[in-house]
């Protein structure tokens, strides 16, 4: 119950990022110094932390959705669910510290220096 | 939607699997048929529509994450995003059409998904239509300026 919610917030969120995204994105027929200046503003720490927080969504809603993927064509699936759940969650936390240094790195070094 | 089915699944209590000599419980539709609804709504729109999420999502995977790593994790992650970059991207059609597939397939899913989420949780049937029109509106909006942009992007503009 509680993982249809979070599918659910997860993919509402990633889809109202993505409308920001492709507009921010179509600033490159504006001019490069527009697309540069916005981009500027998704390096400052405060973005950082939100575009891990988007990682966070993306990676829980695409494991999570090839868990239900499975439980809906795997004969097996519904038998499995609950153990596919931890997997997803197991996974998730992996993921999660792995993408730490590469997403919150550079926002750590200009908080506290080199 | 996956319905959480794990104590079914396991069988009756002795632990019997459910099969055709031990059939498992009826569940009732959560919506019983009036005489207002129609015998037929003569498509399978919402079979298409639930394969589709299911397809465009195990291709999403693949799709979007390499996008993340391409863009956060390798080479510096965001700080080495430019228009610069972007252009190194863009000069392949590969990649052209690797952004390309990504935005259709992530914006009708997203889509889709959030139709079913106004079905939902809209009640009224005005603010459901408006709040679909909205969505609809949106969503060809998104794609179609997501498509301009790939296709004539200009390495040159000024
Ligand atoms: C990364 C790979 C992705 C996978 C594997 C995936 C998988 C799925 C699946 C299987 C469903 C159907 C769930 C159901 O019928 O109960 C779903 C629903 C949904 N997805 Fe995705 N998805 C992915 C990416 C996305 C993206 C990029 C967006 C946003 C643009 C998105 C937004 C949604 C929304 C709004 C729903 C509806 C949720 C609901 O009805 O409760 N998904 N996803």
């Amino acid at each position: 119950m509680w993982s249809w919610v979070a599918h659910r917030v997860t993919g509402v969120l990633i889809f109202f990022f993505l409308f920001v995204h492709v507009l921010d994105t179509s600033l490159v027929r504006v001019s490069p110094e527009a697309y540069d200046k916005t981009i500027e503003v998704y390096k400052t720490p405060v973005v950082a932390v939100m575009e891990y927080g988007l990682v966070a969504a993306v990676l829980f809603h695409a494991l999570n959705g090839l868990r239900v993927v499975a439980v809906d064509f795997w004969a097996n699936g519904a038998r499995y669910q609950r153990h596919m759940l931890w997997t997803v969650v197991g996974v998730w936390v992996a993921l999660m510290a792995g993408a730490a240094y590469p997403v919150l790195g550079h926002a750590f070094r200009e908080l506290f220096g080199s | 939607m996956a319905i959480e089915i794990s104590e079914v699944a396991k069988g009756d209590e002795g632990g019997r699997r459910y099969g055709p000599d031990n059939p498992a419980p009826v569940i009732e539709p959560p919506r019983a048929r009036t005489h207002r609804t129609p015998r037929t709504t003569r498509t399978n729109f919402e079979l298409y529509g639930w394969l589709f999420m299911r397809v465009s999502g195990v291709l999403l995977v693949v799709l979007v994450i390499t996008h993340l790593v391409i863009q956060l994790v390798l080479d510096g992650g965001v700080s080495k995003v430019s228009f610069a970059f972007v252009a190194g991207r863009w000069a392949s059609p590969f990649w052209q059409v690797w952004d390309l597939l990504m935005l259709w397939l992530a914006m009708l899913h997203g889509g889709n998904g959030l139709r079913t989420i106004i079905n939902d949780y809209a009640q009224r049937d005005t603010t459901r239509f408006w709040l679909k029109m909205l969505l609809y509106v949106a969503t060809v909006f998104t794609v179609l300026l997501g498509t301009l942009v790939i296709f004539t992007f200009d390495p040159n503009i000024s």
